[in-house]
Formats: structure tokens, C-alpha cells, sequence
């Protein structure tokens, strides 16, 4: 089967995440969309290493995992701070800095 | 042949998931469809020859990253933030106009982009085994990076714990300051406590409210969280003269 076909996937995957970050209102839900932006970009990435033929693509998706976990951690913990404080995990309610 | 059929059937389940992600109205569902975006991901990795990033993803991503989602959503409770109603004008059609566009250019891209040559396959270097191939090249050439990666995940540790460390401004009141704010507080009606759920001898669980002397339900008497979610049962059904108390005769 044509590889390529994997990157049609990603690219799909892609755009729903994103569509998702700017259309959700749930904090959780927006960081779930950009999760799944970072794993649509690792499966272009083990695509390409396969079409290529060389393993560092695999290498690359393997950092990006890595980094995606720090941030969720982050991330999270950052959403539990506002949420202690504001009561609220929507994305509209944190907007201090609009008036 | 049996990876295209793989394909076939994954492919437009993990889209069609994707797509569910977006609309289904509860955190909880969302985050149980990522899972699934991402168990099919994992699946494709293996069938591309990633075998040790397969394994990865199931485990860290469906293991350990959804599960911290699933907790931060029990912790942050179930509120209003899931509502799906637009709060800025017009920026759904917007968006949903701009992500059409992007991904027909993504895609038109894919399809015209020619590589010149037929993909390559990993059969080759994954002669010796892929987690093999990939140790060599992540402990040679990307070295450095490795340690860096390192680096991250340990100020990232440091940086949530940091950002959940709450540090108490005053101490904390003793059952005697409780005690006492009650009786201070004015209105003698919860001075001993609110009261608690259950239709005394009928029903006793969380969910369903105390009845009051004349006969109404008392919400104070159920948990906050259960009120907002709406998940209160109607107590009236358990009250005496709503239940059939005709004893049978036993012979």
C-alpha cells in the first residue's frame, strides 16, 4: 500500500485538532485537541521515515512524545492553578488581559 | 494487501473519532475518543515498522497521558465550560472555513508532491531489530538531544510540582473555629451540620435528597456537585404515603 496514504490520515487529524482549539471552550478539551495535533504530526513523521527508508523520523517522534508529555504535565498542572483560583476551566473565563 | 485493509478500516475510524472529539458535548467522552485516535495511531506505528514507538504510544499516550487527563477532569469536576454554544460571534463558520481550507491545501499538497522514487521501507534497517536501530542512532547521533530531552522532563516534573504546591495563607481552622463561625454566623438552621442525604429507612444513597419535616426535598442535603451535574433523584417517591405499605400475609 501507497505510504502516502498516512499523511492523507494526518493531515485530516490535523486539522480536526485544530479546528478543535479554536471551536472548544473547555480548557481540558483544547489541550486534548492540541494533543492530537502533536500525534498527527509523529505519524507524518514515522510515515516519512518509512518512505525514506531511515530510522529518524522514528527518533524525531520519539522526542516529540517526550516533549508532549512534559507539556501535558504542565499544561495541566497550569489549568489546575486556574482552576483553583477562577473556579471556571473555560478558556473564556481566564481573559484578564481583554479589559 | 492485509495492511491496506488495516488502513481502510482504522484510517476512517480514527477520523471519524476525531471528528466525535469534537462534538460530543462531555470532557469525558472526548478524552475516551482521543484514546481511541490514539490506540488506532499506535496500531499504524507497528504496521509501518515502528515497533517500539507502537508500544510507546500505548503506553505512554492511552496509559499514562489519558489517565492524567481522565484525573485532572475528575478533579476539575464536570461545569458549565463544556457548553458548546459560540461565545464570539461567527467564529465557528470561521474556523470551520479556515480548517477546510487548510487541510484541501494540505491535501492537495500531499497528493501532488511526488517523490520521484518508490518509498524506501524500513526492512532494511530494521534488519537488526527496530528498537535495536533506534537505540544506535538515539545514543550516537542524537546524543545530545537525548540529554536535553532529560533535561526537559525534569524541570517539567519540578515545574508542576511548583505549579500545584499550595501554600496555606491561613492556618487551617480547627472543628472548634467551625464550631463557633456556625453559631456566629447568625441563622441557627445549620448550626449542627447540613443534613444528610437519604429518606430515612426508604433510600439511603448520596443522591437522593433528606425530605424535610413537610414532606419537601432538602437540596443542602446532597452533595454540590451532584446538584450541578443534575444527577439528584426525586425523593418524594420514597416518602411513606407514596409506597405501597401493605404487608403480605406470609402462611
Amino acid at each position: 500500500m501507497n505510504p502516502t496514504n498516512y499523511l492523507y490520515v494526518s493531515a485530516l487529524l490535523f486539522t480536526i485538532g485544530a479546528i478543535g482549539v479554536v471551536v472548544r471552550r473547555n480548557a481540558i478539551v483544547v489541550f486534548m485537541c492540541i494533543e492530537l495535533m502533536l500525534n498527527a504530526a509523529n505519524l507524518s513523521f514515522v510515515t516519512f521515515a518509512r518512505i525514506n527508508g531511515n530510522l529518524d523520523g522514528q527518533v524525531v517522534a520519539f522526542f516529540t512524545m517526550v516533549v508532549a508529555a512534559c507539556e501535558v504535565v504542565v499544561g495541566l498542572a497550569i489549568i489546575v492553578t486556574i482552576y483553583r483560583s477562577r473556579r471556571s476551566a473555560s478558556v473564556d473565563d481566564a481573559s484578564l488581559l481583554k479589559r | 494487501m492485509p495492511e491496506s485493509v488495516l488502513f481502510w478500516i482504522m484510517g476512517p475510524l480514527a477520523v471519524v473519532a476525531a471528528v466525535g472529539m469534537l462534538l460530543v458535548k462531555k470532557a469525558v467522552h472526548s478524552a475516551l475518543l482521543l484514546a481511541w485516535v490514539m490506540v488506532t495511531l499506535a496500531i499504524f506505528y507497528i504496521a509501518q515498522g515502528a515497533l517500539f514507538l507502537g508500544i510507546v504510544q500505548v503506553v505512554v499516550y492511552t496509559g499514562a497521558v489519558m489517565m492524567l487527563f481522565l484525573f485532572i477532569l475528575m478533579l476539575v469536576g464536570v461545569d458549565a465550560a463544556d457548553s458548546l454554544t459560540e461565545t464570539i460571534r461567527g467564529l465557528r463558520p470561521i474556523a470551520i472555513t479556515a480548517a477546510i481550507g487548510f487541510g484541501g491545501l494540505m491535501v492537495s499538497l500531499i497528493s501532488r508532491a511526488t517523490l520521484g522514487r518508490e518509498s524506501v521501507g524500513l526492512d532494511q534497517v530494521n534488519a537488526a531489530g527496530n528498537v535495536e536501530g533506534l537505540a544506535y542512532l538515539l545514543f550516537s547521533t542524537y546524543v545530545f538531544p537525548f540529554e536535553v530531552v532529560s533535561a526537559l522532563l525534569i524541570t517539567a516534573a519540578m515545574g508542576a510540582m511548583v505549579l500545584a504546591h499550595h501554600q496555606r495563607e491561613v492556618p487551617r481552622s480547627s472543628q472548634r473555629d467551625l464550631s463557633e463561625q456556625r453559631f456566629r454566623s447568625g441563622s441557627l438552621a445549620t448550626a449542627a451540620g447540613l443534613p444528610g442525604p437519604g429518606v430515612f429507612a426508604r433510600h439511603n444513597a448520596v443522591d437522593v435528597p433528606a425530605l424535610l419535616p413537610d414532606g419537601t426535598a432538602a437540596p443542602a442535603s446532597i452533595s454540590e456537585t451532584l446538584r450541578t451535574r443534575g444527577d439528584m433523584i426525586d425523593s418524594a417517591q420514597f416518602q411513606l404515603d407514596q409506597i405501597n405499605t401493605e404487608v403480605k400475609d406470609e402462611k
